[in-house]
């Protein structure tokens, strides 16, 4: 009981969106004081990546988190959470068209074709894109809950074109131990829901 | 390590200097990680001395040579060298070596020593990154023996002044400025002068992608990136465009004529 009414605390959203703003604030503070490294580019670009890709697993652990634990009030906590990946993303988006590509669109474009990781990267935030302009309760009312529900699953797929994004861009380097930890996390976020629908179908 | 100026034609580059801290924290020696905060880290577990480089193959004076020799064997010179990523990115370094032609010179290659191939240290107690598959090793690079004569070829000791940093391939490295970086062969014990084209690590990872030669070229791209441009490292400030790279690194009135007649699509 207790417990509860520390969800719905008025205070709890506004600290969670201060919560989801401090990488933020600490990517600018390094940047400027000069403590992201000998590229600063590329550590921004690459922060903000992984923030968008860890709001993401923390937008997918809100509903297994809800009933596991019996706590109903952590529903609140999912759309902030997902506004948040997507605007992690579209930080991401930006630092790399402006910090890498100095907002040439025409070579934006060209790298697009040219690199498919990056092409993964945007078509993960193309679909990411439709879920944030209807995360408002009038879209979920003028859309339907069923259809809103529908189109808001789209958020399985994409989290799994963002990870494969992650995997090819260490690819290079055949490096792939971070993008294994997301992987199992992200599978046993995804696994929980299918195992879920399965056991409800039998029922 | 102190260093005359060189006199070598090219060896002296105008640009601004890349901090020391960037130089020396921001490396691609995947002996001891992927990430190129790794080195710095975790290469304090090499031990640089005592060190033997062996020569061999093709040569009428085989033989190795411990650190001392080599550090005497001629004088040393500071040669401030631009250096190009195949990623993308650029520095500027002053080294302190002198030309590898002078280590050739006293092995005496014979007429079949047609190419030379360098053999990295390979060493499991020493470089944690040797657990990973992501090359096979040792980490070999090879040149042609006029690339290897070239007086801009140069056997490095040292940087800014200093002994070579464990993470920027000490004791002894290569540094061929008119190449991607990874073409400069770091941590090197094995000289070997073949007959044949070595095959690189790197190439061997990825024929398609690291060519034998992989000298600078802005009009070759790579097959996943472009490389007409670069960010050098601590100056191209956060919001600045990156700069144009140049055929051979800006070394093209020095060692265009090495390649002359050859398709450079071709022999990337």
């Amino acid at each position: 009981m207790a417990r509860r009414s520390l969800w719905l605390h008025p205070a709890a959203k506004p600290l969670l969106f201060l919560l989801c703003l401090a990488p933020l604030a600490w990517l600018i503070a390094a940047a400027a004081t000069d403590r992201l490294g000998a590229n600063p580019a590329e550590a921004l670009i690459r922060g903000l990546g992984d923030w968008s890709l860890r709001g993401l697993c923390l937008t997918l652990t809100v509903t297994p988190l809800r009933v596991l634990s019996g706590q109903p009030a952590l529903a609140r906590f999912r759309r902030m959470l997902g506004l948040f990946s997507f605007f992690y993303a579209s930080l991401h988006l930006l630092a790399y068209g402006w910090l890498d590509m100095g907002l040439e669109l025409g070579d934006i474009g060209r790298d697009i074709l040219k690199r498919p990781f990056i092409l993964m990267g945007f078509v993960a935030w193309l679909l990411l894109l439709p879920l944030a302009l209807t995360s408002f309760n009038r879209a979920i009312k003028a859309l339907g809950a069923a259809r809103w529900q529908r189109l808001h699953r789209a958020v399985y797929v994409l989290s799994l074109i963002a990870l494969a994004h992650f995997i090819w861009m260490r690819a290079g380097k055949n490096n792939f131990a971070e993008p294994a930890l997301y992987g199992a996390i992200l599978g046993l976020l995804l696994g929980w829901r299918l195992w879920r629908a399965w056991e409800r179908r039998k029922a | 390590l102190p260093g005359a100026k060189s006199t070598v034609a090219g060896a002296m580059s105008l640009d601004k200097l890349t901090r020391y801290e960037d130089a020396s924290s921001y490396n691609n020696f995947y002996e001891f990680g992927t990430d190129k905060s790794d080195p710095a880290r975790t290469a304090g577990s090499l031990k640089p001395r005592p060190w033997t480089v062996t020569v061999e193959g093709e040569v009428g004076k085989p033989g190795s040579f411990d650190l001392d020799q080599l550090l005497k064997l001629s004088p040393m010179e500071e040669r401030i060298y631009r250096l190009r990523c195949v990623e993308g990115w650029s520095m500027v370094i002053p080294w302190v070596g002198y030309s590898l032609a002078e280590l050739i010179k006293r092995v005496e290659p014979n007429s079949r020593a047609k190419y030379v191939e360098f053999i990295s240290l390979a060493d499991r107690s020493q470089m944690p990154g040797l657990r990973s598959g992501v090359l096979d090793w040792p980490y070999t690079e090879g040149l042609r023996i006029d690339e290897a004569m070239h007086p801009l070829s140069l056997l490095a000791f040292g940087m800014y002044g200093e002994v070579l940093p464990n993470q920027n391939g000490a004791p002894v490295r290569l540094v061929l400025p008119w190449k991607y970086g990874f073409k400069s062969a770091k941590s090197i014990v094995k000289i070997r002068f073949v007959e044949k084209q070595p095959v690189s690590s790197w190439t061997r990872a990825a024929a398609s992608e690291y060519g034998f030669y992989s000298n600078v070229n802005p009009q070759v791209d790579h097959p996943r990136w472009s490389q007409a441009s670069e960010r050098r490292i601590g100056e191209d400030g956060l919001f600045a465009k990156k700069r144009p790279t140049l055929m051979f690194n800006g070394y093209a009135e020095q060692v265009a004529s090495l390649y002359a007649g050859m398709d450079l699509k071709k022999f990337y």
